[in-house]
């Protein structure tokens, strides 16, 4: 127990130098920046308008911008303003594109979407890895193995990218099975709502299972490989253990505990991976909402989305972690 | 000793692209990145080996070019972040302790905040015009912290070795037990994150510059495959201007990482037989 409390400790702490750190970088870009993003703004604003504004105006909506950026007052009350309004009020000020809407309001429309493209595919890739790197490595001497690895090894250095330009080129036309852009009505939730969402996000899905896939594999197979040639592996097999057995039970369950710190560390390049893929098919997802805030040059927009990405990827990280121990009874015992 | 396929053909695949991305532009006589110096989507030809595309571009140029800066851009990030990687794994591992588990958390931390949001802020704060050095530094920033985890994994391990212990007793300094004892060890793992922060950070330039958020004046393996789809190439059946840099990215990327597996696998055989 006094095992599990230290790891926990460990393990939150991490969480909050994630957090800290993560944070204080979005905070400090901007203020090391040659140009003032008031001023981008501003400039963006008077062009748009046709007209140039006048200087009471201007002085005005500085005023307002220098507000709810927290760009008044030292650096440090800066910061903790800046803190305040991430983890107490979550308040990121309107959208200046889609005024007078909240951010926070945008941001809770997109996020059940990424989430669970993300959740579903991540899942699927990570298992689906697993299961077929545990059998290359398990039997490596095959002919079979050689082929798993070398599918492994194509797919695993190909950007996101990539993967998405290949699909969308295959299945507009050689195959036009799936839509290449994401289209769902709003409305109720009915059976064919649900069909039209899973047959829409299938595209983007298969992008990030692809490459999640092919880093599975790779992984799996050098561990289970490794795990083969322990003493315990050894002892099973003499006392005659199936093949099968020993490789479920015993190297299957000792090798998929580094995959699992792995998927946690690896989890923030999903997600940037996640945010790609969303851009390229148009799907409501955060990333989609950052590429409209970056393209009205909504700030607030664009730093409430980056700020959750940031927020939700140590948050998750913090979940695989502490399911940990479910899978490593080492950590609870002893 | 014999060396494995795989590090043969990365090996291979590699040097062609630094040779041809490096040698090539000597012969180069119209800047490829300037609009209009051709006739628009001329067919492929002796003149235009691959066409050129909607702006005027002879595609087969920009994309020598674009390979060049990708691999410049690329090898800058990687000498950085090793340089980093070594300081602070070398000095984690063999530490240990306390500053061990501090510094473990904060490069933990790195790799767990995902660098790519953080790039489309630092691009869209200057309007896309992110100069080629604010990218690099923050690339370097998120990008050391992989190969430092292994190479403090590496020296945390070495530091227990009978021969550390005898630096120690002949009197050897700190630093140089570092250099001349632990370092030997590391040098293979630090070869292949180098390797490894080559493509890291081809990848996510290229993947910025894709979607419009890097400039894409400056050719790149990203910028060309951005130009081509904001032209819709796919659409308008353009298919040499989308998949040559397709093509061309997934066969630099698959020569990196098979030069990369392939050196850790020569590596591994030679300690098995030393």
């Amino acid at each position: 127990m006094k095992n599990f409390l230290n790891y926990l400790w460990q393990r939150l702490l991490t969480f909050f130098v994630v957090l800290f750190i993560g944070i204080s970088v979005l905070f400090l870009l901007p203020r090391l920046m040659p140009s003032d993003p008031i001023d981008n703004y501003l400039q963006r604003l008077q062009g748009s308008a046709g007209q140039a504004l006048t200087g009471e105006q201007v002085a005005e909506i500085r005023k307002a911008l220098g507000e709810m950026y927290g760009i008044q007052g030292s650096l440090i009350d800066q910061y903790f303003g800046y803190l305040k309004r991430v983890f107490v009020s979550h308040d990121f000020g309107p959208s200046l594109a889609a005024y007078p809407k909240p951010v926070s309001e945008l941001i809770n429309l997109a996020l059940p979407w990424t989430f669970g493209l993300m959740l579903v595919s991540t899942i699927t890739a990570w298992l689906l890895g697993n299961l077929v790197g545990l059998v290359a490595g398990f039997f490596h001497n095959r002919k079979f193995a050689t082929v798993l690895e070398t599918l492994g090894i194509l797919i695993y250095p190909i950007p996101y990218y990539i993967f998405a330009f290949v699909l969308i080129i295959f299945f507009a036309f050689l195959i036009p099975a799936f839509p290449l852009t994401f289209v769902v009505m709003p409305g109720p939730v009915t059976f064919q709502k649900i069909v039209d969402i899973i047959y829409n996000s299938f595209l983007p899905a298969l992008t990030l299972i692809l490459v999640n896939f092919g880093w599975n594999v790779l992984g799996m197979k050098s561990l289970a490989y490794s795990t083969k040639e322990e003493g315990y592996v050894l002892y099973a097999r003499l006392k005659g253990v199936k093949p099968r057995r020993i490789m479920y039970n015993y190297v299957a369950r000792n090798a998929i505990l580094p995959q699992i710190t792995s998927l946690a560390l690896s989890l923030g390049s999903i997600f940037g991976g996640a945010l790609i893929t969303e851009m390229l098919f148009s799907y409501p997802g955060i990333g989609m909402l950052m590429r409209s805030a970056i393209s009205n040059g909504d700030y607030n927009l664009l730093y409430g989305t980056i700020t959750i990405t940031i927020v939700a990827v140590a948050i998750s990280t913090l979940a695989i972690d502490l399911l940990y121990p479910l899978f490593d009874p080492r950590i609870r015992h002893r | 000793m014999k060396i494995n396929n795989r590090l043969k053909i990365g090996i291979v695949i590699v040097g062609l692209f630094v040779l041809g991305g490096f040698i090539l532009p000597i012969f180069c006589t119209v800047d490829p990145s300037l609009q209009g110096s051709y006739m628009d989507y001329a067919p492929v030809s002796w003149e235009h080996l691959l066409g050129t595309d909607a702006l005027g571009r002879d595609i087969g140029w920009y994309l020598v070019f674009s390979i060049r800066n990708s691999l410049i851009l690329g090898v800058t990030v990687a000498i950085c972040t090793t340089a980093i990687a070594l300081v602070v794994g070398l000095s984690a591992g063999f530490s240990g302790g306390r500053y061990d588990r501090v510094m473990m958390m904060i490069n933990d931390s790195f790799i767990v905040i995902p660098a790519f949001p953080i790039l489309i802020i630092l691009n869209s704060l200057v309007k896309g015009h992110a100069s080629q050095g604010a990218i690099i530094a923050i690339l370097v920033l998120f990008g050391w912290a992989w190969s430092s985890r292994t190479i403090r994994s590496i020296a945390l391990s070495v530091r227990e070795r009978e021969f550390i212990n005898m630096a120690w007793f002949s009197g050897c300094s700190r630093p140089k037990i570092i250099f001349r004892e632990v370092f030997p060890h590391v040098f293979s793992y630090a070869v292949v994150g180098f390797i490894n922060s080559i493509l890291w950070a081809i990848n996510t330039e290229a993947s910025l510059a894709v979607l419009g958020l890097s400039s894409v004046e400056r050719p790149t393996l990203g910028a060309i495959v951005y130009w081509a789809n904001t032209y819709s190439a796919v659409i308008t059946e353009h298919y040499i201007w989308i998949g040559a840099p397709i093509l061309a990215t997934v066969l630099i990327f698959l020569g990196l990482f098979l030069t990369s597996t392939g050196y850790n696998q020569y590596f591994a055989e030679r300690r098995g037989h030393s």
